[in-house]
């Protein structure tokens, strides 16, 4: 019987419990020095994710749902059994967003936290300069699309980073004329310092009026 | 020391066997007879009502336990986890630039029909893609078919304890009296009747298989599968309501179904003779099914054949030209789905043309998981644990009939019984191919996405360039 007592009173100490009863399952099998690295920050994704114990409750169902072999992390092939993602355009980018360079696993914690960048803003701002951004912050979630466009990762979104994009969008629906329009017309719009790339401030200039926070948040119902 | 012991055994001997008579008297007569002339004491109900007295008080138990305590309570959430707006990809396009735009635009090159803000690659377009995937990483509509339902209340079932912890004693002596009465009580009674069942239904049916074709045969069989099924039916303490009898599929049509476990053809079967459909298995599945086609002929293929469409095709409409035959039975979804909703219907079985007589089977969840799981659970396992549920209550509304109308294609017409099925029953009409359970999503899904984007981009442009 899996037992989840959440009281409100003393939440780092529940969330440490929580952790120990969710990492330390039998269910989840992980190498002991992934399980000493999740305690010691497991009083600061509180404060890094901002994400309440009960949401952490579901994404941790939902991870065991898409983790079908009960290995206790993901592999890329468990993403691709999703049927919403595999008709997605850019459904292999988001994939790829999960996984850090060199790594060809998630685990929970990893998946938490880039979910977590979803999370609507909140309209209380730590009054420390000094404590870090959270992680939903506008500038962060704006941080973490730059990335699904600039693939290789050189700061700046060059005319191929641009096109492959649109390439996977369009698919055959476009010919390369009309992509090459497409994509002149977008670098001459942005791009301000005149180095035939966007660079993050300039891709920051030109989103400035949408809606960053609406478009890019997931509330959770309950 | 002798003559001590041998009376005392004879006692015990005595009290034994003088127990199993009572407990078989009772089963015959309460249970079997009853079966046999589908009549019924209406104990089932009376055990029904009494167990939704129960549950109601355990509700209410955790509840104010949970609240006594200041405890977060896990609330299930049946309808999705997260909030989607269920906006079209071109709003949302419309609206994001709406409000991202910071351009003038240039006014005689676009067309009069379009907005202002013109239908142009934005950088911002990504957004909307992007959190369509993140939101279908984080609840999608269709895995979670495959999964059993989640449960609002609890129904002292350690199966389906999510986080009920100890509360207060009442409930845990509640549930451990649950585990007695189940395990110790029921799931006995309902093997024997079950074993009861199915060697009956094996037995009489080679028997009126000796006999020759005729009426006889045909009545006989009949009774003969009412029986056996009622008697199964009895030993999953499975509660039917039938609805709208006048609708019973009549010789000649084909009878289609929701699937959601093996149990569904029992209890169409315990209500009406049907023609079953299927593929030969091995073990005991297969001796059932060899001396079932002896009574009466069902259609049973060979594994090789269930590939030829063809074949399968000319042998279903066969079977239904021959109005001396039973209805067939068919489940076109092809696999189980959890019973909220109804995924896409193969066509196979609607191009034959004859009369089609939808049915919609819905379980009640609250007193047993009726799903099968079939990545989770094997069968035996499945049936042990639908034996030591409380019981499987459910409601079968009959349809009316419907046909194929003038020129509209099997795919129309199975969509539109679909359709009819997942109204009656109040599940969520799908158009996912229950396949996907096991498959992967067929490229062409990708592709419309694809076009529905370019359009709204490209086919600006083409107005640009013309005028």
């Amino acid at each position: 019987m899996r037992c989840f007592d959440v009281t409100r009173r003393s939440v780092p100490a529940s969330l440490m419990k929580l952790y120990k009863s969710v990492i330390l399952n039998k269910q989840i099998h992980q190498p002991p020095m992934l399980i000493e690295h999740k305690h010691t920050h497991a009083v600061n994704i509180l404060q890094l994710f901002t994400i309440s114990t009960a949401h952490i409750i579901r994404l941790h169902d939902r991870f065991k749902e898409l983790d079908t072999e009960r290995r206790g992390y993901l592999c890329p092939q468990d993403f691709g059994a999703i049927k919403g993602l595999a008709i997605n355009p850019i459904g292999d980018r988001i994939i790829g967003a999960f996984f850090s360079p060199g790594r060809e696993t998630v685990d929970f914690y990893t998946f938490v936290k880039i979910l977590a960048h979803f999370r609507p803003a909140d309209n209380i701002r730590p009054k420390e300069s000094s404590s870090p951004e959270p992680i939903n912050s506008r500038t962060n979630k704006l941080k973490f699309v730059f990335q699904m466009y600039d693939l290789d990762k050189d700061g700046k979104i060059s005319r191929i980073d641009l096109l492959k994009a649109l390439r996977g969008m369009l698919e055959m629906q476009v010919t390369e004329e009309q992509l090459d329009s497409i994509v002149d017309r977008t670098i001459q719009e942005a791009d301000l310092d005149g180095d035939d790339a966007i660079s993050f401030e300039e891709f920051r200039k030109s989103l400035e009026k949408v809606n960053i926070d609406h478009k890019m948040s997931i509330r959770f119902l309950r | 020391m002798g003559p001590f012991v041998s009376p005392f055994n004879n006692l015990l001997c005595m009290l034994l066997g003088i127990s199993f008579t009572v407990w078989f008297t009772l089963l015959l007569v309460f249970i079997i007879v009853p079966a046999i002339f589908g009549l019924s004491f209406g104990i089932r109900k009376l055990y029904m009502k009494t167990l939704l007295k129960v549950f109601e008080w355990a509700t209410l138990r955790i509840e104010r336990g949970a609240k006594e305590k200041k405890h977060l309570l896990y609330k299930t959430n049946s309808n999705g986890i997260i909030a989607k707006e269920p906006t079209s990809l071109e709003e949302e396009l419309k609206e994001i630039r709406r409000n991202g735009c910071n351009r003038e635009l240039n006014g005689p090159t676009t067309t009069i029909g379009h907005t202002p803000s013109s239908s142009e690659y934005e950088m911002s377009d990504i957004f909307y893609f992007f959190r369509q995937g993140i939101e279908s990483i984080v609840d999608d509509e269709v895995t979670k078919r495959f999964t059993a339902e989640e449960l609002e209340s609890w129904n002292l079932l350690t199966r389906s304890n999510y986080n009920f912890q100890h509360i207060s004693t009442r409930l845990t002596v509640l549930w451990g009296l649950g585990v007695v009465i189940r395990y110790g009580f029921l799931l006995p009674l309902r093997l024997t009747l079950a074993v009861t069942g199915v060697s009956l239904l094996v037995f009489f049916t080679t028997l009126i298989g000796l006999l020759p074709n005729g009426r006889l045969k045909c009545f006989l069989s009949e009774k003969v599968h009412l029986i056996c099924y009622r008697i199964c039916v009895r030993a999953l303490t499975a509660i039917i309501m039938y609805h709208h009898s006048e609708n019973k599929p009549k010789n000649g049509g084909i009878c289609v179904a929701n699937h959601t476990s093996p149990i569904d053809v029992i209890i169409l079967a315990s209500d009406g003779c049907y023609a079953m459909v299927g593929q030969i298995h091995r073990g005991l599945m297969g001796i059932i099914q060899r001396s079932m086609v002896k009574a009466c002929p069902h259609i049973w293929f060979e594994r090789s054949e269930v590939k030829d469409r063809h074949l399968v095709a000319k042998r279903l409409s066969d079977h239904v030209k021959d109005k001396t035959k039973l209805p067939i039975l068919i489940f076109p979804e092809g696999t189980c789905i959890n019973n909220t909703s109804v995924m896409m219907f193969k066509k196979g079985s609607f191009e034959i043309g004859s009369t089609v007589y939808p049915v919609a089977i819905k379980y009640d969840p609250r007193f047993g998981e009726a799903f099968w799981n079939s990545s989770k659970f094997g069968m035996v396992n499945y049936l042990l644990r639908m034996m030591s549920s409380w019981a499987i209550v459910c409601s079968v509304w009959y349809l009316p009939p419907m046909s194929r109308q003038e020129g509209e294609d099997a795919v129309h017409f199975a969509n539109r019984v679909k359709a009819a099925i997942a109204r009656q029953g109040g599940l969520v009409d799908l158009l996912w191919d229950g396949g996907l359970k096991r498959e992967k999503v067929k490229d062409t899904f990708k592709e419309e996405q694809q076009k529905l984007y370019s359009k709204i981009l490209v086919g600006v442009q083409e107005d640009r360039s013309r005028s």
